[in-house]
């Protein structure tokens, strides 16, 4: 006679893990029901193996929470074409009020969040064209302590850059005066930009992060009109 | 309305005090109404410099919080008639100063004078920005040495970007360089910049270089501008940065090497 009669002390006969499964969902992109039927008919003709009895999620994140969804119907269409609706993704009260009254679980929304489409889906507006990437240009002489950043474009300057002063672009990089500052071109990583100066005394140059310091700059290069540029994974120092 | 001067130039030591005292006794002289400000709140050496550190009643912090007059502040200088010092306060720090409470001040000054000068302290800080806020026109010192230069540039480009001038789009304050302590025989050795040297590095124009002298130290020790000793190098190098900042074309003098001539060689000393 066991004294156990709860059934602490018996093997487990029942475990609850979590798991996830893959299941196909079906993604309402109108409330036309007729239309929605009409279409996936076609998709189940085409595979009819891979949609008998498969638990569909039913998924309406797509539309608007007050959209009209003849959800009795669609369900019934589903479950002739041989799917079994399980649960639906997404929707306003009213409709996950029905659904669970259609004994369908219940998900919470899709976590990416897609375009909503609106009830009069005009077509989407011409992409507006890229603005014109017109280098910035510093005509007035750039100072000690003060910052540049040319973002998306080239940079030229027509003065001198000062001890202490930075340069920066997303491009190339002009100095028509000295450069005694520091300058970094193509600072979003891109290695085929280039800095160009009238007189190298330059703290830093740098292009897409490869950087030489002052001290390392060759003597032959010093105070002279240069391009610096990268070869490979060299940083290349040229006078003109 | 004054012309409000600020005398500025990041670097400490550089002659700052010296210029401001020289410069406003200059513009006093030729009839101008003319006002000095110290804005080295706690470390205050205008007065000194001016010969009226036993005069100080009040101060400028204490007009700026309404505690005294301007009038109560201002010390007329013995000398010039037509010459006013606003010291500083020497028992508070630069944080008794408000962008307004200078606002404040400076318009009322502006009324009663032609100029009003204001001596900057060192450094970037709160002192150095107020004192430059409200300029309409800058005078940057600077030694013909590297740091000094370096400070100078940081400055000017402060001047350029951080003044109530800038902010407002208005025109730019008008920026002069003046060059202290300069010494051609050191520079014609190769150890001190030479006048273009500093001029290819801040672009500015040329107010006047001023040349290193004894004079300037004694001068501050008597309690007097160095512009009003006539017989030395260094005052009459003010005399001609006054005439300039007032419009007349100078040759700069003291900037070469004086070459005594044989019979100064032979009695000279």
């Amino acid at each position: 006679m066991t004294t156990d009669p709860q059934g602490h002390n018996r093997p487990p006969a029942v475990e609850i893990k979590g798991g996830s499964v893959t299941l196909p969902i079906v993604r309402l992109r109108s409330t036309d029901m007729m239309t929605v039927a009409a279409q996936l008919r076609r998709s189940v003709e085409r595979a009819p193996e891979f949609f008998r009895r498969a638990p569909v999620v039913i998924d309406v994140s797509a539309l608007p929470d007050e959209a009209e969804i003849n959800l009795a119907y669609l369900l019934g269409q589903l479950q002739q074409m041989g799917m079994i609706p399980v649960a639906l993704r997404g929707g306003g009260p009213a409709l996950r009020e029905l659904a669970a009254a259609q004994r369908l679980a219940l998900l919470a929304d899709a976590p990416v969040p897609e375009t909503r489409v609106t009830e009069t889906s005009s077509p989407p507006p011409p992409p507006s064209p890229p603005p014109p990437s017109k280098a910035m240009l510093v005509t007035q002489p750039v100072r000690s302590g003060q910052r540049i950043y040319a973002r998306g474009s080239d940079l030229v300057v027509l003065a001198a850059v000062g001890y202490g002063a930075e340069i920066m672009a997303d491009g190339h990089i002009h100095v028509y005066g000295t450069l005694r500052g520091r300058a970094l071109a193509g600072v979003h990583g891109d290695k085929g930009c280039r800095i160009f100066c009238r007189d190298l005394q330059a703290e830093l140059v740098s292009i897409a992060g490869h950087y030489r310091i002052s001290e390392d700059l060759d003597e032959a290069v010093r105070g002279r009109t240069v391009q610096v540029y990268m070869r490979d994974t060299a940083l290349i120092i040229e006078a003109f | 309305m004054a012309r409000i001067i600020v005398v500025t130039s990041g670097k400490g030591g550089v002659g700052k005090t010296t210029t401001a005292a020289s410069l406003a006794m200059g513009l006093a002289l030729r009839g101008n109404r003319t006002a000095v400000i110290d804005f080295d709140v706690g470390l205050r050496n205008l007065d000194l410099i001016m010969g009226c550190e036993r005069r100080v009643v009040y101060d400028f912090v204490n007009v700026i919080n309404q505690e005294a007059h301007l009038r109560q502040a201002l010390i007329r200088d013995k000398r010039c008639e037509d010459l006013y010092i606003l010291p500083a306060s020497q028992t508070r720090d630069k944080e008794a100063l408000t962008k307004e409470g200078v606002g404040r001040v400076l318009e009322e000054m502006s009324e009663e004078f032609d100029y009003v000068i204001c001596d900057s302290p060192a450094g970037i800080e709160k002192g150095a920005f107020l004192a430059m806020y409200y300029a309409d026109d800058a005078i940057v010192v600077s030694n013909p040495e590297v740091s000094s230069v370096r400070d100078a540039d940081r400055m000017i480009g402060i001047l350029s970007s951080k003044s109530r001038r800038a902010e407002l789009g208005e025109e730019p304050i008008k920026e002069h360089l003046l060059l202290t302590r300069y010494d051609p025989k050191r520079v014609e050795r190769g150890e001190m910049l030479s006048v273009d040297d500093v001029l290819e590095i801040l672009a500015l124009p040329l107010l006047g270089v001023i040349p290193e002298s004894q004079a300037v130290l004694n001068a501050s020790n008597e309690g007097i501008p160095v512009i009003l000793d006539e017989k030395s190098n260094a005052g009459q190098a003010y005399r001609d940065a006054v005439a300039r900042y007032l419009g007349e074309d100078l040759p700069q003098r003291f900037i070469r090497p004086e070459r005594k001539g044989l019979i100064g060689r032979l009695f000279g000393g």
